[in-house]
């Protein structure tokens, strides 16, 4: 992995399958321990800077940090200085004068966790930047598919609802791809961006384009963000058009959310009661891949600050790669 | 002029007639065999205690319980060389993690390694047993012990004893996934001998 994880462009498709096959072998069953705590990441410290409300992802984090043994810090805005008006970069450099190992960062604005890694050694994972973009939330979601669906390539996928105000959609857009799969984006033209063909993904304006799908990848209509505009004629309109319900489901075709749900807006109560959708396969899969993002970002930063500094002679670490259970 | 040195130090009839010996070695120490498990560290130890166990299934017409550990997580030098562990594992055409099928608590296991060097692995395997129960007890079994230790930790059961140099390497190939049975010495040398 490099340096930060701030955005979905920054990894390839080799990246992403052996960071989800490290979240697979090594994490995946540590919840079915009774002892649920591996020591790898002992002594290290982790803050996670949360400036928006959060449930899923920051207790996930949290989680995901204490179960490595890292020490784990929870910073929220609504109760730290931040309310008395402390800016991005004080609150930055503040918390990086504690040298942390990791910072992970959900905040309002595009751009945030990228301005945050400008001023900390500290490795910076977006967790969420505005409507920017989510890359650990289309790490888990592909994860997800992955657990679900075996191979991805050639998979076909509908984001359907709010794409205009969606981080996840942006990021879901470009890792799906990456992973092979064809996107189609399904939204009122008020909720498209401007411009997304140029990311790639189709477009469509009604939900008749989801027969053809094997995937439905449901948005959550982010009302909060809809203040400043009239997006939508009405919501009623917007769910007899856009709600996907059972009667959308058939062909094993699946659907994910990434929650939180409103239920009776994207998505029918029905859909979200059926065990036809894996919202809580994505929730559980959240950890493991958490926990390998962290682990993979200090182990491979590591290994390549010593390989850098020379301290690996020439030849020898591909011997060690083969022999590595050898040796020990 | 430099060159590496190869040869082959045991064979492959050989190597099987020492792992025969070792699965006589634990019946002989520890007689119950529904209290014992055979634990193997992956990669090759994990073939190894399949190869115990089922020598020892013979003997006995009893069947044993065997499990595999990965201890990559466990390891005391996660930062410089976890990366290469987790690049080597995912270099395998099938990865595998820990798979323990059965409980641990109050089980005689016995660790299986093919090669014992520093004793770190096997600190790292202790480890991670404890974090899955508490057995009564852990035995250490090892096809080639070549020394070097860096920490208190002696074997149980040794195939053999290869006294070798630091730089020096050991390598224990089986057929499941090398294709034979042999253990190879190989050293760089400054001047072969001819």
């Amino acid at each position: 992995m490099n340096r930060h994880l701030l955005s979905m462009n920054d990894l390839d498709r080799e990246d992403i399958e052996s960071l989800l096959a490290t979240a697979r072998v090594d994490f995946l069953d540590l919840s079915k321990r009774d002892i649920k705590k591996v020591p790898t990441l002992r002594g290290r410290t982790v803050i996670d800077l949360f400036y928006e409300k959060s449930t899923r992802t920051s207790t996930s984090f949290e989680l995901a940090g204490k179960r490595l043994s890292a020490d784990v810090i929870n910073v929220k805005a609504d109760s730290s200085a931040v309310g008395k008006g402390e800016s991005l970069k004080d609150t930055t450099l503040t918390l990086n004068a504690y040298r942390p190992d990791i910072i992970v960062i959900r905040h309002p604005h595009v751009g945030a966790a990228a301005f945050v890694a400008r001023f900390t050694e500290a490795h910076v994972i977006n967790a969420g930047d505005g409507m920017g973009e989510h890359p650990t939330q289309c790490l888990l979601d592909i994860f997800s598919l992955q657990q679900e669906f075996g191979e991805l390539g050639g998979l076909k996928v509908a984001i359907v609802g709010d794409v205009l105000h969606s981080r996840v959609a942006r990021s879901n857009i470009i890792g799906f791809q990456k992973m092979g799969m064809k996107v189609t984006l399904v939204a009122p033209p008020a909720l498209l961006p401007r411009g997304v063909e140029a990311l790639g993904a189709g477009v469509a304006n009604s939900l008749d384009a989801l027969e053809d799908m094997d995937v439905i990848y449901l948005l959550r209509m982010q009302k909060e963000r809809h203040e400043d505009a009239n997006y939508l004629p009405s919501m009623r309109e917007y769910i007899a058009r856009y709600q996907v319900g059972l009667e959308h489901l058939g062909g094993g075709r699946k659907v994910l959310h990434p929650g939180p749900i409103n239920r009776g807006v994207e998505i029918s109560a029905a859909l979200a009661d059926s065990g036809e959708n894996l919202i809580l396969q994505q929730v559980e899969a959240g950890l493991a891949v958490r926990m390998a993002i962290m682990y993979r970002i200090i182990v491979d930063n590591a290994a390549a600050a010593v390989e850098a500094a020379g301290e690996t002679t020439a030849g020898a670490s591909e011997a060690e790669v083969k022999n590595i259970h050898a040796v020990g | 002029m430099s060159g590496v040195f190869v040869k082959t130090v045991v064979s492959a009839d050989q190597l099987g007639r020492t792992i025969v010996r070792i699965s006589h070695e634990i019946l002989e120490k520890d007689q119950d065999p529904g209290q014992l498990a055979l634990v193997g560290i992956h990669t090759r130890g994990a073939h190894l205690a399949h190869r115990l166990a089922k020598l020892i299934e013979q003997f006995t017409g009893r069947e044993i319980a065997v499990g595999e550990l990965d201890i990559s997580l466990y390891r005391d030098d996660v930062a410089a060389r976890g990366s290469l562990t987790v690049r080597s594992r995912l270099a395998q055409p099938e990865i595998k993690g820990t798979n323990l099928p059965f409980g641990i608590d109050d089980m005689t296991i016995v660790l299986v390694d093919d090669v014992l060097f520093t004793g770190r692995t096997i600190r790292a395997a202790i480890d991670a047993l404890f974090d899955y129960g508490r057995p009564s007890c852990i035995q250490l079994a090892v096809l080639v012990d070549r020394g070097h230790r860096e920490l208190p930790i002696r074997p149980d059961f040794v195939g053999k004893n290869l006294p070798t140099s630091q730089d020096e390497r050991i390598n224990v190939r089986l057929s499941e996934v090398d294709g034979k049975d042999e253990i190879v010495l190989e050293a760089t040398r400054e001047e072969v001998e001819s």
